[in-house]
């Protein structure tokens, strides 16, 4: 009895670490976290003004999230960040938290706020 | 008979110093998943015998601040990355990559070997809209993604 027990919390904790996520999913932690409900028009602006530093979101983004950016600097195509354009995004919770981390430092020299973050999801989600 | 045989071998000579060059300029990225995943999505995923060990160990320690992006890891992908640099690191082509005080240079395009190879390349080329910086090999070596870099995959945007 205890052996499968143990067996069964092994196979739930393996199986919730290796799930794959849905951007909505993010965005409902988010919310959670900033205890408040997310603003797409919030996250377009955010997306495309600069925080002090010489970059946006943008500058590599693009204003139009569901074409392809290029690095700012390395001019290194990227991918589009609008799930409706790109079915990768926003899948891994790994990924979502490493390039928030570095992209906001980039843009902001700070961590970015959940409720900025949710933001943005939002209004990343609202491209169709 | 003799004259034939020293015809061949001069013939056997230029043809070795023909594609001596092309041989000399490929430079292929060992096969490694993560270092292209996680290099791979901000730049090219330089070839590591561009710099000797020394400088990678330096690139990869200061990761969070990286030529002005933070491009920070966590450790056990930092560790696995700094690794595979430091096997694959230098070489005959480049040697030692270090300042005249011996500090190990960061930048590539710092180092004397790539100076060497672009010494042609003006200034102003660099700047070019479609070329950005010396960062974006493939700009010109338009297959540098497979390691090529030889004078006749060069095409440089105007």
């Amino acid at each position: 009895m205890r052996t499968s027990l143990l067996i069964a919390a092994i196979f739930i904790a393996a199986s919730g670490a290796g799930r794959a996520e849905t951007p909505r999913d993010f965005l409902t932690r988010f919310e959670k976290e900033a205890g408040t409900a997310a603003s797409a028009e919030r996250g377009a602006r955010f997306f495309t003004a600069r925080h002090g530093g010489e970059w946006s979101c943008a500058s590599c983004h693009t204003e139009r999230p569901t074409q392809a950016g290029r690095h700012a600097k390395t001019d290194k195509p990227i991918s589009a960040l609008a799930p409706s354009a790109n079915g990768e995004r926003f899948t891994d919770a790994a990924k979502v938290d490493k390039w928030f981390r570095r992209n906001c430092n980039d843009t902001m020299n700070r961590a970015c706020t959940a409720q900025e973050k949710a933001d943005v999801i939002a209004w990343l989600l609202s491209f169709k | 008979m003799e004259n034939a045989v020293k015809t061949h071998l001069t013939l056997a000579a230029l043809l070795a110093t023909l594609t001596l060059p092309a041989l000399a300029d490929r430079l292929p990225v060992p096969n490694h998943p993560l270092y292209r995943e996680e290099c791979g999505s901000c730049h090219l995923a330089y070839p590591p015998q561009l710099l000797d060990a020394h400088s990678w160990l330096q690139v990869m320690n200061g990761l969070d601040k990286h030529f002005g992006s933070d491009a920070s890891l966590d450790e056990k992908r930092r560790a696995a990355i700094a690794d595979f640099l430091g096997r694959n690191a230098g070489g005959r082509k480049t040697g030692v990559t270090a300042d005249a005080k011996g500090q190990p240079l960061l930048r590539i395009s710092d180092t004397a070997y790539f100076q060497r190879k672009h010494r042609e390349v003006d200034a102003s080329v660099w700047k070019r809209p479609a070329i950005k910086s010396p960062a974006n090999c493939a700009a010109c070596h338009v297959n540098a993604a497979a390691g090529d870099y030889s004078e006749r995959s060069i095409r440089i945007p105007k």
